[in-house]
């Protein structure tokens, strides 16, 4: 019943310059994410404009299949699909045959039976991505699928690291909070391992994964240690069911024991930037101070959002990276 | 010799008899007589009448006794039904399936039981012994009538799948079986430490994003239940032990001479999580696969005779049920017809046992453990027989198997050690013609 499992990558030509699909960043090289991030650059400038459109896209359709909520990354991906002229559709899980028991299987059959081009994907289940992508010929980006991957949110902490400290390389990034149930992390420690930065996750070890010293990263057991250790920060959202489920005592505690503070962050030896995937829970992973001051380039990480989808989708429908300017002065289409 | 029905003698000759059980191996022949075996010798010449079986080439051996086996029925009949994994069973080899109760209904009232088995006996395939449940609708709280079951024709009781976690249950179960001596059988997992999870607890988990299962959540489980089986002399039997943890646990028990014995699965001395990676729903099974420090563990452990038999716990499920997410895709591999080959691969063909040793804990061990009659070819004994050649390649094709269902990892694996025949009671139920 498996379609075609061969990955696109494998028989991808010059023209697909990144393969088929986009479920992860596991497995791929420096030099392809440093080709995403490039490839964003000259994107960033078309959502400056007045008219913040280009044909790149034209009479592409794209589904956005979300079965979990999501605002911001949904609304990144639709802005950036729109901002290239394709035509995009939203189908979320509510109200949709998704919830009425259709399996994913038969979803993404008749997905393929209206003729798409791409689909957007987020999924509570680890694997779901991947499972849709071995089965239709579409392009298929994953936009978070269970605790596995987010790639487009690691792609784009990455371009907003680069922007504020020039390179990625030798940096040290600490991903701070629930490690556990985050593809946040995950995509992170695939993603700037692959560009040479090291990395480290602090938490509490209820909430830091079996084994994840194995995928090449440093545990911090103290969040003090890892501002002293880190130049970058990735914080990452606590959830409050989190609480419920016995990971945690109280939000309260997690704030006063792994909260990132102005004061923590003033004892630093050095100036530490401060990222946040969002949506914050102000005064819980992280205080208002540190989230609206200077170190904090939250709101550019949602700025570069869009560029980087931009850039993912342009070069996933065979746009090549070396003329993303062009593509940008609307012939590249 | 009046009324005996012609043509049931026969002559089974020209093979190699291994029958760890009386310490055989080496050339004989086998006679069977009305069902039962009547002599096995080297020397011994074709009886009159009897219908001679060419075995040259062959491995003579008792038939191999499963003592887990999931069959769907009643309840899941398109996975597999009794019928039908019971000549999956003559297909692999077993002559003698253990049942688990988990059907939908579950097995636990004597009319169920009386069911499975009247189902396996019109079946033809291997003999089918049910396990009945040990708490009403396996919910964990009251007691099935073990008496009634038993004379309906359990052989045990177990709530596999939904562990016994309530430590008093489980002590007054290991207490109330001994007066049918039967044994407790237990899924050994900590709820509480393997809810949720799909796959074995380490970095393989962590970096696909999926829940784990650690080591503890049985290790744990098989201490307690131990420690019960010690305080009431109540037989415990361990299913499928995955971890190494779980193995100094059986080591302790065994030091200690307790009533605990345990089985291991083919899959859980060869195959690790690794299998997993790619989001693979056919390497999905619980306990979960873990990985190769685990799998030399169990393996030793089966070695020394810590871990007592192999048991496939062959649990079918339809494609379509694990053409699916990780996280939704059931539990379970189809072990029946690759389980002798995997071991041959596991342990025989890398050297950690000899075929005999092999047979031992397939055949001969489970029908020491369980008092069954069987697991031998001595005189007397029923004509429960397989034909096999140990030396066979054959490749894995899942839609050729015998059962209803087709899931397995080891899809186009090509294994050692192939089942040429099996007998039960004297009756070919099961033979490979060609090439032959």
């Amino acid at each position: 019943m498996t379609a075609d499992q061969t990955t696109a990558s494998d028989e991808a030509g010059p023209a697909a310059p990144l393969g088929k699909d986009l479920v992860g960043l596991e497995g791929l090289s420096g030099d392809t994410i440093r080709m995403i991030l490039d490839t964003a650059e000259p994107f960033k400038e078309i959502s400056e404009r007045p008219i913040k459109k280009v044909p790149v896209l034209r009479g592409k359709t794209i589904v956005n299949l979300f079965f979990e909520p999501s605002t911001r990354t949904r609304i990144s991906f639709e802005f950036a699909e729109k901002r290239l002229g394709a035509d995009t559709v939203n189908i979320s899980s509510v109200g949709s045959s998704v919830s009425k028991g259709e399996s994913l299987v038969d979803t993404a059959r008749n997905l393929e039976a209206m003729r798409i081009d791409m689909v957007v994907i987020r999924h509570g289940s680890s694997g779901a991505a991947r499972f849709l992508a071995d089965r239709i010929p579409s392009n298929v980006i994953n936009a978070g699928d269970g605790r596995h991957e987010h790639p487009t949110q690691a792609l784009l902490d990455m371009l907003t690291m680069r922007d504020r400290l020039g390179k990625v390389e030798g940096l040290r990034v600490c991903i701070v909070g629930d490690i556990v149930h985050s593809r946040v992390a995950r995509s992170n420690i695939f993603g700037l391992r692959a560009l040479g930065a090291e990395v480290g996750v602090c938490g509490p070890r209820s909430l830091v994964p079996v084994g994840i010293e194995d995928l090449g990263v440093s545990v911090f057991g103290h969040v003090e240690e890892a501002i002293e250790w880190a130049d970058v920060l990735n914080v990452l959202r606590l959830q409050l069911e989190r609480m419920n489920a016995g990971f945690i005592p109280s939000l309260r505690e997690y704030n006063r024991v792994f909260g990132v503070t102005r004061a923590r962050l003033e004892r630093a030896p050095r100036e530490v930037v401060v990222l946040h995937p969002g949506p914050m829970n102000r005064g819980v992973e992280i205080d208002s101070d540190v989230a609206d001051g200077p170190q904090s380039v939250i709101l550019p990480q949602v700025t570069n959002g869009v560029a980087v989808r931009m850039a993912v989708l342009y070069l996933l429908a065979g746009g090549r990276p070396e003329l993303a300017e062009d593509a940008k002065r609307g012939s590249g289409g | 010799m009046s009324g005996r029905i012609p043509g049931d003698r026969l002559w089974i000759h020209g093979g190699r008899v291994v029958d760890p059980s009386q310490g055989l191996d080496g050339p004989a022949q086998v006679i069977v007589e009305a069902g039962r075996i009547a002599a096995v010798g080297p020397e011994l010449e074709r009886p009159e009448d009897a219908r001679p079986i060419d075995a040259s080439g062959l491995v003579v051996a008792p038939g191999f006794i499963d003592l887990h086996v999931h069959f769907r029925e009643p309840g899941g009949e398109h996975k597999e039904t009794i019928a039908s994994g019971a000549r999956a069973a003559v297909a692999g080899g077993f002559t003698t399936v253990w049942t688990m109760p988990n059907t939908d209904p579950p097995i636990d009232d004597p009319a169920a039981v009386g069911f499975v088995k009247a189902a396996g006996e019109a079946a033809r395939g291997a003999r089918v012994m049910p396990i009945g449940a040990a708490s009403i609708g396996m919910e964990g709280e009251q007691m099935t009538e073990i008496g009634g079951l038993v004379a309906a024709g359990a052989v045990a009781v177990s709530d596999d799948g939904a562990p016994v976690g309530h430590a008093g249950l489980m002590r007054r179960l290991l207490e109330y079986t001994q007066s049918f001596g039967i044994p407790v059988i237990q899924h050994s997992e900590v709820v509480e430490l393997a809810e949720g999870g799909v796959m074995n607890e380490g970095s393989i988990a962590t970096a696909l994003g999926l829940r784990g299962i650690p080591n503890a959540a049985e290790a744990a489980m098989i201490a307690r239940d131990a420690l019960l089986s010690e305080l009431t002399g109540g037989h415990l039997h361990v299913c499928h032990v995955s971890a190494r943890e779980s193995v100094e646990q059986l080591r302790l028990a065994r030091d200690k001479g307790l009533r605990v014995t345990s089985e291991v699965t083919p899959h859980h001395l060869i195959l690790t999580d690794e299998l997993v990676r790619g989001y693979n729903t056919e390497a999905k099974v619980n306990p979960p696969l873990r990985t190769e420090r685990d799998v030399e563990a169990v393996r030793q452990a089966l070695v020394d005779g810590v871990i007592d038999v192999i048991a496939t716990d062959h649990a079918p499920h339809h494609y379509e049920e694990k053409e699916r997410e990780f996280d939704d895709a059931p539990f379970g591999i189809n072990g029946l017809e690759t389980a002798f080959g995997l071991c041959m691969k596991a342990l025989v063909e890398p050297g950690h046992m000899s075929l005999g040793q092999l047979i031992d804990r397939m055949a001969c061990a489970p029908a020491r453990i369980m008092g069954l009659d069987g697991g031998t070819l001595r005189p007397g004994a029923p004509a429960d027989v397989v034909l096999l050649d140990p030396n066979e390649i054959w490749t894995v094709e899942p839609q050729g198997f015998v059962s209803l269902s087709h899931n397995t990892p080891v899809a186009g694996w090509k294994l050692p050690g192939r089942i040429r025949r099996t007998l039960v009671g004297g009756e070919t139920r099961h033979e490979v013609e060609e090439d032959r």
